[in-house]
C-alpha cells in the first residue's frame, strides 16, 4: 500500500502519513508527487485536475499540501466573487499581509504580478509554491485574462510556482477562443463499488462489529449505488440510518448474523430515504426525529414538496385551471371541450394526435388574455362579473409565479401568458373546487 | 569495541584512514576485520570520486530536465530557425546600435518558440556590453497590461521616469502619456538611448480602446524621435486585420512568421535532443548512460509509433515537452532509465478522451438518462429535448423490460438530469433559465454518439439489458 508512496524529496515518514489519510488514492497522490518532483525542482507550470465529485480531488491535495508542509495557497473559486480577493489571498498566504496590503484599491492583474516579483525578488523560492484552486469552472466566468494568465503564471511571475485547478469538467470547455498555455491534465477516476465499500466502512461504529458494518454498507450500496455515487452523499445517508438498522439488535429481536432479516428490516426504510432525504425533501435532522418517533411512520412527516399546496381565493384557482387548461390544450380544442352546443366535429379527426405533440411533454404553450378569460367563463358555473379584482388576481398569480408573463413588449393590450404549475398541483387545486380538470385536457382523452 | 569501529569507520577522512593498519590497532581480535572495513571504506570513497550515487544523479536529472521542459530553459542555440534568428538579431541591432526606428511582428501558432526566439536574441544581443549599457527594454503583456492606461503606468514604471516615486506612478492618463509622449520627442536618434518594446500577445492591445497605444508607438517609430523598435509576438496569422488603418499605415510589415516545418526524423531527433544530458552533467558516465538509453528508447519500434501519433497532432514543443515530462515523472531512484513503456503510458495520459473518463464514473440511472437522450437525439435528428422527453423515453423502456428495478420516481430523475447538466454533458439551449420551469427547459446533449457507445463498452458492470436498449436502433 505505501509502496507506491515514494520519493526521493520527501521524508518516508510524511510519505506513510500521507498515504495513510489517502485510502484508494495512492495511485493518484502518487502520479501528483512524481509531476511535483522535489521541493526545490521545478513543476509543471500548471496541473488541471478533473473528476467527479466527491472523488478526492480536494483531498488529496490537502493532505498532500498540509503533511508534507509545502508552501501553499488554496483558493476557493466560489469564495472568490471578485478578481482582486483572488490575488489578496495568494499574496497573503505566500508573503504574508504586508504584501497583501500592497495592492492597490481595484488591482489589476499587472499590479498583481508586479507586487508578486517584487515580493518574490525579497523572498525567492526556496521549494516550488503551489496555488491551488478549487472549483476552478468558475475561473471562466470572470475575467477573459485571468484564467490564461494563471495558466502561464510561472512565466510571467519567473517564480518557481505552479497552478493546479481542480474541476468537475473536462478541460475542452476551458480552452479560451485564442489558445493558451495548455496545462497537464489529470483525471481522478471515480471510486469502484469495492473502493466506496472500503472508505465507507472505515467509520464504523466502535460498538459494533466491522462485518456487521460492512453488511450494513453493503445494503445501502445496494439501494442507492444505482443512482448516486457520491461518496459524500453516500457516507451522509449511511450515518443517517444506522441507528434504524441497529433498531433490531437493541430490541434483541435479532442478533449481529441474522443478516437477512436485518435486510428486510432495512430495505424499505432505504427506500423512503431515497424519495426523502435524498432528495432534501425531508431535512437530515426531522428524519432523526422520525426514526426516534417508532410509532410514526416514516415519511409521514410532510415533505417539502407536500407544502407548496398553496390556499388560493375562488376564483383565483378557477383562473389557474383556467390557465392550465389554455397552456396544455390546442386552441382548435376549445369548442369541443367548452362550448355546450358546438357544432359537429368529427371523432378521428378531432382525435388524430401523434405523442410528439403532446404538451405534457413538450410544455405549456403561451396564451392570450382573451383566451383564458372565455375559459375562464365557461367553466366558473356562476354568473362573473370582470372587474378590476379579477384581472388583479391575474397579475397576482404571476408575481406568485403560478402564471409567467411571456412577452414584456405590451403590459396592457393583449398580453400573453404560460402556466407555471404542474399537473399534481392544478388536481389538488381542482378538487378543492370539485372540478374534474382530467376530462378537459386533451392529451388524456 | 569491533563495532564502534565499523560504525566510525565512513566517518574517517583519508589520512587517518591510511594511517589505520592491523599493527596499531592490538586491540582487534584479528587483522582480517580490520582490512575488510577498510576496503569498504575505500571502495565508497573511490565511487564517491568518481560517480555520484545513483539517487543524486537522479535529482540532477530531474533538475536538468524539470528546467527544460517546465521553465522553459533557454537553449545554447535555437534550432531550426536560423534565418528567422538572423533576420531579428539583425533588424535589434540596427536599433540598438544605430539608432534606427524599426517595428517587427513575429507571428506563430502556440507553442513554436516564439518567445524562446526572441529571449534568444535578446541574450545575444545583451552580451554586448555596449548595447547594455545603451538600449533600454520595456516589457508588456496582453494578458496584464489589459487596457492603455495599466500599460502606460507600467512603461513609466519600467523606464524609470521622473514622475515615478519608487515604484508608484503618479498623473492621470493623459499626463501620463503626453509626458511619455513628451519625453519620447524630445530625443532624436543621435542623443537618446534607443527602447525596444516587447509586446506579448500583441493581439491583445489591438483590442483596447482606439488602439491609442499601438497608434502612438509606432507613429513614434515612424517619425523622427527617440529611437525605439517595437516587437509584437503573437498567434494570430490575421493581426494585421484587427489593426485600424492609421495604425496600420504606421507599422513597417515587417513580419517574421515561425512555421514548424519538421519531418518525422528532424521530429525524433529533436525528442532525443531534449531528452538527453548535456556535456555538463558532473557524473560523465551517468551522462553517457543516459544518453546512450535515450538513443535505444527512441529507436524503438514502439516508441516511434506512438511518437508519429504526437506528430500527426501537434509538431509544437509544447505537447512535446508535456510528453517528455509524463515520462520523465516515471523516472525513479529504482528505475533509474527511461522505458518504452514510460512513453506508451504517458502517451495514453496524454490523449486520453477526458469526457470517457467522465462517462465511466456516472451512476446507471444517469447513463440511462444519456441513452434515451441519443435515442431522441436518433428519432428527432438533433431536436432540443427536455426532462419530460427523456423521462417518457425512459418509461418506455422500463415498461417494455418485465422488472422495474429502475423505477425511480421523477425527483430522483431530476436530480440525475441535474448532475449530468452540472457536468456540462447537456447543456440548455437558451439561458433564460428563471422563466421556464426545469422539466420544460430545452437541453442538448453535448456528447456524440460514438462516444456513448465506447464509454458503455468500457461501463463496469453495465446490465446486459441496457446495453441492448443502447445498441438497439429505436428506443
Amino acid at each position: 500500500m505505501t509502496a507506491l508512496l515514494q520519493h526521493p524529496g520527501y521524508e518516508e515518514q510524511r510519505l506513510q502519513r500521507v498515504a495513510e489519510q489517502l485510502p484508494c488514492r495512492e495511485l493518484q497522490a502518487g502520479t501528483l508527487l512524481a509531476l511535483m518532483g522535489e521541493p526545490q525542482q521545478y513543476s509543471y507550470p500548471s496541473i488541471f485536475i478533473y473528476g467527479h465529485r466527491a472523488s478526492g480531488k480536494s483531498h488529496v491535495m490537502d493532505v498532500l499540501m498540509s503533511e508534507l508542509e509545502l508552501p501553499n495557497a488554496t483558493v476557493s473559486c466560489v469564495e472568490c466573487v471578485s478578481v482582486p480577493l483572488l490575488f489578496e489571498q495568494v499574496l497573503l498566504s505566500f508573503f504574508g499581509c504586508d504584501a497583501a496590503s500592497l495592492l492597490p484599491r481595484s488591482p489589476s492583474l499587472s499590479d498583481f504580478v508586479r507586487i508578486y516579483k517584487q515580493q518574490c525578488s525579497q523572498s525567492p523560492a526556496k521549494e516550488t509554491r503551489y496555488i491551488v484552486m478549487e472549483k476552478s469552472e468558475l475561473l471562466r466566468d470572470t475575467d477573459a485574462n485571468l484564467l490564461p494568465a494563471l495558466l502561464r503564471l510561472q512565466e510571467l511571475v519567473e517564480d518557481n510556482v505552479t497552478v493546479i485547478l481542480l474541476s468537475e469538467i473536462v478541460w475542452d470547455v476551458f480552452r479560451p477562443n485564442t489558445g493558451c498555455f495548455e496545462p497537464l491534465l489529470l483525471n481522478f477516476p471515480d471510486y469502484s463499488k469495492g473502493e466506496l465499500l472500503q472508505i465507507l466502512s472505515q467509520d464504523r461504529h466502535p460498538s459494533y462489529s466491522a462485518e456487521f458494518y460492512l453488511s450494513y454498507i453493503n445494503i445501502l450500496l445496494g439501494v442507492f449505488y444505482s443512482v448516486c455515487r457520491d461518496l459524500r452523499e453516500l457516507r451522509h445517508l449511511a450515518a443517517l440510518n444506522f441507528s434504524k438498522f441497529c433498531e433490531p439488535l437493541t430490541e434483541g429481536k435479532a442478533k449481529e448474523t441474522d443478516t437477512h432479516k436485518l435486510w428486510k428490516n432495512i430495505e424499505p426504510h432505504l427506500k423512503k430515504a431515497m424519495q426523502t432525504v435524498y432528495l432534501r425533501e425531508v431535512s437530515s435532522l426531522q428524519w432523526e426525529q422520525m426514526q426516534q418517533m417508532e410509532e410514526r411512520e416514516s415519511g409521514a412527516v410532510r415533505g417539502l414538496s407536500a407544502h407548496t399546496h398553496v390556499e388560493l381565493p375562488y376564483y383565483s384557482k378557477f383562473l389557474l385551471i383556467a390557465a392550465y387548461l389554455a397552456s396544455y390544450n390546442p386552441a382548435r380544442t376549445d369548442r369541443r371541450f367548452f362550448l355546450k352546443h358546438h357544432g359537429k366535429i368529427r371523432k378521428t379527426n378531432f382525435l388524430k394526435k401523434n405523442e410528439k405533440m403532446s404538451n405534457h411533454l413538450l410544455g405549456p404553450k403561451p396564451f392570450p388574455l382573451d383566451r383564458l378569460l372565455a375559459i375562464f367563463y365557461s367553466v366558473v358555473d356562476s354568473r362573473v362579473a370582470p372587474t378590476a379584482s379579477i384581472f388583479s388576481q391575474i397579475s397576482s398569480l404571476v408575481t406568485l409565479q403560478l402564471l409567467t408573463l411571456v412577452s414584456h413588449d405590451d403590459q396592457l393590450d393583449a398580453p400573453k401568458y404560460k402556466c407555471a404549475v404542474s399537473m399534481d398541483f392544478i388536481s389538488a387545486i381542482s378538487r378543492t373546487v370539485n372540478f374534474d380538470i382530467v376530462k378537459y385536457l386533451y392529451d388524456f382523452l | 569495541m569491533m563495532e564502534s569501529c565499523v560504525t566510525h569507520a565512513p566517518s574517517w577522512s583519508s589520512q587517518q584512514m591510511r594511517g589505520v593498519s592491523a599493527n596499531q590497532m592490538p586491540e582487534m581480535k584479528s587483522s582480517q576485520e580490520v582490512v575488510i572495513v577498510i576496503i569498504i571504506n575505500m571502495s565508497k570513497r573511490k565511487v564517491k570520486d568518481d560517480h555520484m550515487p545513483v539517487g543524486e544523479c537522479i535529482t540532477q536529472v530531474q533538475s536538468i530536465l524539470r528546467e527544460r521542459f517546465c521553465h522553459q530553459k533557454l537553449p545554447e542555440k535555437p534550432q531550426a530557425v536560423e534565418a528567422q534568428h538572423k533576420h531579428l538579431l539583425e533588424l535589434l541591432k540596427r536599433t540598438a546600435i544605430h539608432g534606427e526606428s524599426n517595428s517587427v511582428l513575429i507571428v506563430g501558432p502556440r507553442g513554436t518558440g516564439k518567445t524562446m526566439l526572441l529571449k534568444c536574441v535578446l541574450r545575444e544581443l545583451l552580451g554586448d556590453k555596449e548595447v547594455q549599457k545603451n538600449m533600454l527594454e520595456v516589457h508588456l503583456n496582453g494578458l496584464l497590461q489589459t487596457d492603455d492606461k495599466i500599460a502606460l503606468k507600467e512603461i513609466t514604471r519600467q523606464l524609470h521616469l521622473e514622475n515615478t516615486v519608487g515604484d508608484k506612478v503618479f498623473g492621470s492618463f493623459a499626463e501620463n502619456l503626453s509626458f511619455l509622449l513628451e519625453a519620447l520627442k524630445k530625443g532624436n536618434r543621435s542623443s537618446s538611448r534607443p527602447v525596444l518594446f516587447v509586446l506579448d500577445e500583441f493581439d491583445l492591445f489591438a483590442l483596447h480602446k482606439n488602439q491609442t497605444l499601438l497608434y502612438n508607438l509606432f507613429d513614434v517609430s515612424q517619425s523622427a524621435q527617440a529611437p525605439i523598435a517595437v516587437v509584437g509576438v503573437t498567434c494570430r496569422l490575421d493581426v494585421l486585420e484587427l489593426l485600424e488603418k492609421r495604425v496600420k499605415s504606421r507599422f513597417s510589415h515587417r513580419q517574421i512568421h515561425l512555421v514548424s516545418s519538421l519531418t518525422f526524423t528532424q521530429y525524433l531527433e529533436r525528442v532525443r535532443t531534449q531528452f538527453s544530458l548535456p556535456g555538463s552533467f558532473p557524473d560523465a558516465k551517468f551522462a553517457q548512460e543516459w544518453n546512450a538509453s535515450v538513443k535505444t528508447l527512441c529507436e524503438d519500434k514502439s516508441v516511434e509509433e506512438v511518437l508519429q501519433r504526437h506528430f500527426n497532432s501537434s509538431k509544437d514543443f509544447r505537447s512535446m515537452h508535456m510528453l517528455l515530462m509524463l515520462c520523465l515523472s516515471r523516472v525513479s531512484v529504482a528505475k533509474p532509465t527511461v522505458n518504452p513503456s514510460d512513453l506508451l503510458e504517458a502517451s495514453r495520459l496524454c490523449l486520453s478522451d477526458a469526457k470517457a473518463d467522465m462517462l465511466h464514473g456516472l451512476s446507471i440511472l444517469e447513463l440511462c438518462l444519456i441513452i434515451a437522450m441519443k435515442h431522441l437525439n436518433d428519432v428527432y435528428e438533433g431536436e432540443p429535448f427536455n426532462l419530460q422527453m427523456v423521462h417518457n423515453e425512459f418509461k418506455k423502456f422500463l415498461q417494455r423490460k418485465s422488472n422495474s428495478m429502475y423505477n425511480f420516481e421523477q425527483p430522483v430523475v431530476m436530480k440525475a438530469f441535474e448532475h449530468l447538466q452540472q457536468l456540462e454533458l447537456i447543456r440548455p439551449v437558451d439561458a433564460s433559465s428563471a422563466k421556464t420551469q426545469r422539466e420544460y427547459q430545452l437541453m442538448r446533449l453535448m456528447l456524440d454518439h460514438s462516444q456513448i457507445m465506447e464509454a458503455l463498452q468500457k461501463y463496469p458492470q453495465c446490465p446486459t439489458d441496457v446495453k441492448q436498449w443502447a445498441m438497439s436502433a429505436f428506443g
